[in-house]
Order: structure tokens, then C-alpha cells, then sequence
């Protein structure tokens, strides 16, 4: 299990190097949704940085969106899905390959975007990076969660448009506990029911993945 | 011939029950010293919530682990998990609708931002995925198999909501029946108002789930009277 | 005593979006033959191969393949078995050929050496550098057949493997063909027409309405 994740996830991140898909779509994407979400505070608070926290996982969110289907579209390309099946992959392994690449893009993007809110939103810095922790937590639980829900909608009818309708409520929780970590991280509130919600979400996932990914492959 | 006399009966008593309800929450129980007649409201809306939260979700994801557990894959567990699913997105905007209608007088807004109701809502999209998901795959093993996996990934937020009571500061009432060293809150004639209430919803819910059960039946019926004229069809093309 | 045939059909059904792909196929097809399955579009000959790779599900009727249970028996092991060339290209089109064969040789644990070898057997060691995205029609059906090369499976099921290849290219299929049947292989391809090939003289199976309707030997 462990040899195939390495496996799938080298394959996954090179050809990310390669295609540079997140370098020159995704990370723009990120900074000028965060930039909207600015604005679309309207002029007197714009800078307000108490917002900061939860206009960044908003665009996190719609960047791990975009960042799900990329990693499925990679496999969904006609005649590369029956070839590699016929590799036979152990779909535990795949699963945490394919949830480990998928997680090293969102903290890389999402370390962009962190960045990205304390210089335009006005978080302050040494909050954000005491949230750090947490943000990537958040994120790892996220890229376990989407990496099953993007095997749910591979090569269905539909699977660009149905992936948001079955991740969108699925991650309001992981978004929800991350906000009010980074939030508590920046002085307001507790912090520990948070982590173990994340943590819960992340290990559920986790586990849900490595036994029931098979049975997504197999469909 | 007790499974046909219990099916026969389950809609007569669950009728009775419903009714019995509505009588003794209306017109036999006193107002509560706090909320006055609002109460009455209290004897649907926590029982439609256990319905859809526990009792429906709980049923279609038993049913969708059933499916996915080869020793008891059949296709009656896919039916299940799916009527289930499909019955609990009723009783899941329901419990929007008469937790709205309660907290209007009570919160002064239709919708607050409480841990409760918004983990409910987000429940409700869940659910209405599901039945999306199912929608976008044809193959029947393909769409059992996928949409067994959602719902169970649909459930890992049930604990969610439980447990959003107690930790998220939320304008929702605490535990309203029994205390956390389970002594009853509610006394009387209202519990025991309360009580039929929630055994007729769960009883109403079973009524509903035979139902879209027998329709789902007979839909595949005509379903699979398709698939044979299709390959009728099929055969006769490549003989000629 | 004649070999249990690798391939056994019987009444194979095959229903994808509430269409009958197969509609009932009687197929045996023995071990270490040479096996052209032909058909007008539609026929049913992508469906037929899918089916004995274990890349869609019986609906109905029985088969084993390679002795294994097409309806009950574990697919994925099935799978790993069979070498598969689809029509449409087989790589991640953003990996270069070596690295696609790379990921084969390290997912079935093959040695790595060998890659050097099926990229010169096929006529790609000059291009091993190449993304496959920049790889012709031709030379992209190379690569898969390198990858079938890697893996040296007991079925190789090919699907229209002809197309794409000049006079060159189809001549040196016939070699490989020739080659891997000797070596002990079964081998199924698909094709609009018989083989032309003065060499090879494949079974002949014909399918048409997503049944066997013709079998020549």
C-alpha cells in the first residue's frame, strides 16, 4: 500500500511540475478570488481582518474544487483509466497516493493565499502563522475528503458540475472548524474542539478511503 | 401472516397516532409557562428532526453498508438506502420549515445561524447530492456501489450535528427532553404527548419508506421490460 | 487432451446505459492462439474486449477469463493478467515514454532495465524522452505496444491496433504477433477486416448485433 501511494503520489506531482497547471491557473485563480472577496466587502471594509480567516478558506475551498478535478481529469483521459486498472493498483495505495499529492498542492497554494490574506485582508501575521498548524491540518483533511468524492464522479454524466454539489456541504464542517481554529489562532475563542473536529473529519475520511476506494475503482 | 398483518396495520396506526398527536398538542396540553402556545410546535418539529436525522439517514446508511459488504450486497439494500434517502430529504425540510416557523416569534428572524440549523441544512444538500448522484450514473452497480459510498460518507457529519450542540455557542434550545444524567426535563401530559409523537413520525416514516419501496419495484419491473426489448432489438439487428 | 480454454462465453451480456453492447455472446477461445475478433461499427468488438479484460461488468450470462469468474470472481486480480491496447492511447500524456513505462514497470515490479530494450524492440528509444502528448498516432501505438512488451501477459487484447500504422508499422505488428503467440500467449485483436497478412493465420471470429455471428479457423 504504502510503495503504490509513493507510486501515484510522484506521478501526480510531476506531472503537476510538468503541466505547471498550478503554477499558471490555479495560484491566479486563488489570489484574484481573494481579491474579490475584498471588494466584494465593499469599500469601508475591504481591510476589515476579521473576515480574513473565512474569506480564506472560501477560497480555498473553490480552489480545492478546481484542483479535485484536475486530479481526476488526469486519470479520465480516454484509454489511461483502462490501462493503468489493468495494473491492478492497490486502491488503498491509490487512494493515499492520489489524497497525498492533492494535499501538497492545497498547502502550497493555500500557504500562497495565507500570504495573499495578510497582505490584502490585514490578518495579522504572527496570527496567521500561529494558525498555521491548523491550515494545513484543514487542508490535508480536505484533500482526503475530495480525493473520494472526485472518484465518486469520475466518468459520470455531469462530473464537473456534480463534484461541487456533493463536496460543497461535505467540507462546510471541515471549512467551518478551520475558520474558527484560524480565528482562535488570531485571539478570538477556544481552539481545541476544532482540532478534533478536523482531526475526526481527516481520520474518517482517511480510513473511509483506504477501505472503500476499491469499490469506487471496481465501478 | 404477523409480517402481513403488521404491514396491513402499519398505515392505520401510524394515522391514529399522527392524529392523537395533533389532538392532545392542540387542544388537551396547557401552554408552557415560558413560550405560551409556540410550544404546541414542539411536539412535530423535534420529532420530524429525530426522523430525519437519526431514523432515515440512520436506515440508508445501514442499508448502503449492507450493499457494500459483499456477504449482504443485494439489491433490496440499494432500494432501501435509496427510498430511505429519498424520504429523509422530506422530512429533512421539514424540519427547516417548522424549526423556521418556531424560531420566528421566538429568535425574531426565519433563519439564524445556529450551529443546528445550519448542520440540518447542510444534511438536507447532502441528502439531495446523493439523489444527484444517483441521477448521473446509469449502470445500476455503478450507481448502487457509488451512491452506497456517499452515504456513508454522508454520515460521518451525523456526529457532526450532535455534537454541534454542545460545543458551538448556538441560540437552538440544549437538551430539551432529558439532561446529560438522563433525568426528563418534560413532565405530564406533554410528555406524554411528546412520546406519541415521536413514535408516530417514526412509524410515519416507515409508512412512506414500504411505499416509495413498492414504487421503486415497479418501476424497475417496467425498467427491466425495457432492457429485454432492447436486446430483443440488439439480436435481431445482427441477423439481419 | 485438448487445454481448458482461456476464454470461456456463454449467452455474455452486456448492458451499458440501458443499451445491450453484447446481446449474447458463445465464445472459447483457446490458449496460445492468434484470435481477430471483425465487425462493422457498433458490432460489438470494444465491448467484447473490455469484457475479457475485466474492464466492464457481466450483466448478464457466464464467462471465466483466464480462469476467472466474470460475474463473481475479483476483477482487479483479472486485470493485472491481461495486456490491454486501447484505441485511444494508453499514458499520461504529460509524462514522457520512458517515465510512463517507468510507472508500469514499478506499479507490476518489474526490473527497469528491460525499458531500454522494448523502447529500442518498437522503434522509440530516440523519442524515450518525449511527452507522449508529443508523440504521433503511430508512435503513441508503439509505446503501447512497449507497455504490452513490459508486461508480458498470459492475454493481450488489442483494439484496432492496426490504425495509425503505416505498411512499416503493421509489419512489424505481424512480427510481434507471430513472436508473442510462439512465446505462448493468447491474443485477441479487433479489426474492420481480416488480417491481411500472409503470415499469420488467425482465427476469424465475426461479430455483428453484439453477437458471434460468424467463426472461421
Amino acid at each position: 500500500m504504502i510503495r503504490v501511494a509513493w507510486l501515484v503520489a510522484r506521478k501526480d506531482l510531476r506531472i503537476e511540475a510538468r503541466s505547471r497547471v498550478l503554477l499558471w491557473q490555479v495560484v491566479p485563480f486563488g489570489a484574484m478570488a481573494l481579491l474579490l472577496s475584498g471588494l466584494a466587502l465593499g469599500p469601508a471594509h475591504a481591510g476589515d481582518s476579521s473576515a480574513g480567516p473565512g474569506l480564506f478558506y472560501l477560497v480555498v475551498l473553490f480552489v480545492a474544487l478546481l484542483m479535485i478535478n484536475r486530479s481526476q481529469v488526469i486519470e479520465s483521459t480516454p484509454g489511461t483509466r483502462a490501462s493503468v486498472a489493468t495494473l491492478g493498483l492497490d486502491p488503498a495505495g491509490v487512494f493515499l497516493g492520489k489524497a497525498l499529492a492533492l494535499a501538497i498542492e492545497l498547502w502550497v497554494t493555500g500557504l500562497v493565499l495565507l500570504a495573499g490574506t495578510v497582505l490584502v485582508l490585514h490578518t495579522a501575521l504572527h496570527g496567521a502563522i500561529l494558525a498555521l498548524p491548523s491550515v494545513l491540518v484543514t487542508l490535508a483533511g480536505l484533500a482526503c475528503a475530495g480525493t473520494l468524492y472526485g472518484a465518486l464522479t469520475a466518468g459520470g454524466e455531469g462530473a464537473s458540475t456534480l463534484l461541487p454539489v456533493l463536496c460543497l456541504p461535505a467540507f462546510a464542517p471541515l471549512l467551518i472548524a478551520g475558520e474558527r481554529s484560524f480565528s482562535a489562532a488570531l485571539g478570538h475563542g477556544g481552539l481545541w474542539e476544532w482540532w478534533v473536529i478536523v482531526l475526526v473529519a481527516l481520520v474518517a475520511y482517511g480510513g473511509v478511503g483506504i477501505l472503500l476506494y476499491g469499490v469506487l475503482e471496481e465501478s | 401472516m404477523i409480517r402481513q398483518l403488521s404491514q396491513r396495520l402499519l398505515g392505520p396506526v401510524t394515522l391514529v397516532l399522527l392524529a392523537l398527536t395533533i389532538w392532545l398538542g392542540v387542544w388537551v396540553t396547557p401552554p408552557d409557562k415560558v413560550q405560551g402556545n409556540l410550544v404546541r410546535l414542539l411536539y412535530v418539529h423535534p420529532a420530524i428532526a429525530w426522523v430525519a436525522l437519526y431514523v432515515s439517514f440512520g436506515t440508508a446508511t445501514i442499508a448502503s453498508a449492507l450493499y457494500l459488504w459483499r456477504r449482504t450486497r443485494s439489491w433490496v439494500a440499494d432500494r432501501v438506502a435509496h427510498c430511505a434517502m429519498e424520504v429523509s430529504v422530506v422530512f429533512i425540510i421539514l424540519t427547516l420549515i417548522t424549526g423556521s416557523i418556531w424560531g420566528r416569534p421566538t429568535w425574531g428572524v426565519w433563519w439564524a445561524w445556529d450551529a443546528r440549523l445550519t448542520s440540518t441544512a447542510i444534511l438536507g444538500v447532502l441528502a439531495l447530492g446523493y439523489l444527484a448522484l444517483r441521477r448521473a450514473n446509469d449502470d445500476p452497480t455503478l450507481r448502487a456501489k457509488r451512491s452506497a459510498v456517499f452515504a456513508i460518507l454522508a454520515a460521518i457529519n451525523v456526529p457532526i450535528i450532535h455534537f454541534s450542540v454542545q460545543w458551538w455557542k448556538t441560540l437552538h434550545q440544549g437538551a430539551t427532553v432529558f439532561t446529560s444524567n438522563r433525568t426528563l426535563l418534560v413532565h405530564g401530559s406533554m410528555a406524554w404527548t411528546l412520546l406519541i409523537s415521536f413514535v408516530g413520525f417514526t412509524l410515519l416514516f416507515f409508512w412512506l419508506l414500504r411505499a416509495r419501496y413498492r414504487l421503486e419495484v415497479a418501476r424497475e419491473r417496467v425498467e427491466r421490460a425495457t432492457l429485454d426489448a432492447a436486446l430483443s432489438q440488439r439480436q435481431r439487428e445482427g441477423a439481419l | 487432451m485438448a487445454s481448458d480454454p482461456l476464454v470461456h462465453l456463454v449467452d455474455a451480456v452486456v448492458f451499458t446505459n440501458g443499451f445491450p453492447l453484447l446481446s449474447g455472446v458463445d465464445l472459447d477461445v483457446a490458449p496460445s492462439s492468434l484470435n481477430v475478433v471483425t465487425g462493422a461499427n457498433g458490432a460489438g468488438k470494444t465491448s467484447l474486449l473490455r469484457l475479457l479484460a475485466g474492464l466492464v461488468a457481466l450483466s448478464s450470462g457466464e464467462g471465466t477469463v483466464c480462469g476467472i469468474d466474470l460475474a463473481k470472481g475479483d476483477l482487479r486480480q483479472l486485470r493485472r493478467r491481461v495486456g490491454w491496447l486501447g484505441h485511444e492511447g494508453s499514458f499520461y500524456a504529460d509524462l514522457s515514454a520512458s517515465e510512463n513505462l517507468r510507472f508500469c514497470a514499478t506499479a507490476l515490479e518489474r526490473p527497469f532495465d528491460q525499458i531500454d530494450l522494448v523502447l529500442e524492440r518498437v522503434g522509440l528509444s530516440a523519442r524515450a524522452n518525449t511527452t507522449t502528448r508529443q508523440l504521433s498516432a503511430g508512435q503513441r501505438r508503439r509505446l503501447g505496444l512497449a507497455w504490452l512488451l513490459l508486461r508480458r501477459a498470459e492475454l493481450w487484447l488489442l483494439d484496432e491496433p492496426y490504425a495509425s500504422l503505416d505498411d512499416q508499422g503493421r509489419e512489424f505488428f505481424d512480427d510481434l504477433l507471430a513472436e508473442v503467440t510462439g512465446a505462448g500467449a493468447t491474443v485477441v485483436v479487433s479489426a474492420h477486416d481480416p488480417l491481411r497478412s500472409a503470415r499469420l493465420r488467425p482465427r476469424a471470429i465475426h461479430l455483428a448485433g453484439g453477437r458471434v455471428q460468424g467463426d472461421r479457423r
